[in-house]
């Protein structure tokens, strides 16, 4: 779990809930908190960008990488490094920009976007509204 | 020619003015407002304001003509490195040149076939160690991926190697002689090739073992 912010550690704690394995990398030895007293997986200090910090993190065996840091640019970085350099099989990527997220789901990588979610599901909900109480648009 | 150019600083500024100098179009994109108006007085629309690595700001700039040469020159590698893919896989220009500010990010780059890049501490580095003497340990190629590099070491007339042969040397754990040249002929090194005093060498090592190599190779 590459960036251990609000969504990374909720996602690594679920996982390893799971009966995965998990690590969690982040600059912030801070980010460490968020994943509770009774953490028993991996942490490791560092940026993801660091291909050493990664190694350390377990990247050449792992099965899968999940990509959540806060800067976009530096997820695209990271999760093609995962993908392509240590051919990690699964690698899931958050993008927070729409137009990033669609164009670099184009060229292979899973881009998950949680502002087009938002979108549609801001939109989607204003229509349920409409629809149900017969307010004219 | 049109040229793109991301990033403001003092490079993406000075390449700017060098650009237009010559005679070419130039589109200058910065992101903080501070340097964007110091820009803007003199250089008006041919700079704009936005964050080049997104789509919408580059299409504003003109991406789609698209531009001949686009120029990453930021301070963030990794914006430089999401610049030169949208610009190449997103709008087909066919000629990128991005800059790399920490160079162990250089892998990366290599890594998704950005190039050519230019990174000022890479070659800073280079020309010191061509420059200082005591730089008799030259870096040729670090293979990042492999975690290998390879140096040149030219033998001095005290070399403690001088008149042994390549098999005879306790080199270190992790190293390997590749090739000497000696009158500018090379040849393969293998166990019973002499060395001598004059010889350029070159051998490949794990980062890191430079000076247990030099001690072999250089000095007593």
């Amino acid at each position: 779990m590459i960036g251990c912010g609000r969504v990374g550690s909720s996602v690594a704690l679920r996982l390893a809930r799971e009966d995965w394995e998990v690590t969690a990398v982040d600059e912030k030895e801070e980010a460490l908190g968020r994943l509770g007293e009774n953490w028993t997986g991996g942490f490791v200090v560092g940026h993801g960008m660091d291909a050493g910090v990664l190694r350390r993190a377990g990247i050449e065996e792992a099965d899968a990488v999940v990509v959540a840091t806060n800067g976009d640019n530096t997820n695209l970085v990271v999760a093609q490094v995962a993908q392509k350099r240590f051919d990690v099989p699964c690698v899931v990527v958050r993008i927070l920009d729409p137009a990033r997220a669609e164009f670099y789901a184009r060229q292979g990588l899973h881009t998950i976007c949680p502002t087009a979610t938002a979108i549609d599901e801001l939109t989607g909900a204003v229509r349920t509204h409409k629809d149900a109480e017969g307010v004219s648009a | 020619m049109y040229f793109l150019i991301a990033g403001g600083g003092k490079v993406g500024s000075n390449v700017l003015k060098t650009l237009l100098r010559l005679g070419h179009e130039v589109t200058l994109i910065e992101q903080r407002l501070d340097r964007y108006g110091r820009l803007e007085e003199d250089f008006e629309h041919q700079v704009q304001h936005g964050d080049a690595t997104e789509i919408y700001v580059l299409e504003r700039a003109g991406i789609a003509r698209p531009p001949d040469l686009v120029l990453a020159l930021t301070g963030d590698d990794e914006d430089n490195i999401v610049i030169c893919q949208i610009a190449r896989h997103g709008f087909g220009v066919e000629k990128v040149i991005a800059r790399v500010n920490d160079p162990r990010n250089q892998a990366h780059f290599d890594l998704l076939g950005i190039s050519p890049t230019v990174s000022a501490t890479s070659s800073i580095m280079a020309l010191i160690e061509h420059e200082v003497p005591e730089h008799d340990l030259v870096h040729l190629l670090e293979l990042r991926g492999e975690n290998l590099e390879i140096v040149e070491v030219q033998l001095g007339k005290d070399s403690p190697c001088a008149g042994k042969l390549v098999e005879a040397l306790r080199l270190p754990e992790g190293s390997r002689l590749i090739s000497v040249t000696r009158n500018g002929e090379a040849e393969i090194a293998v166990g019973s090739t002499e060395l001598r005093p004059g010889d350029q060498v070159l051998a490949i090592l794990r980062p890191g073992k430079e000076d247990e190599l030099r001690r072999v190779l250089l000095k007593d």
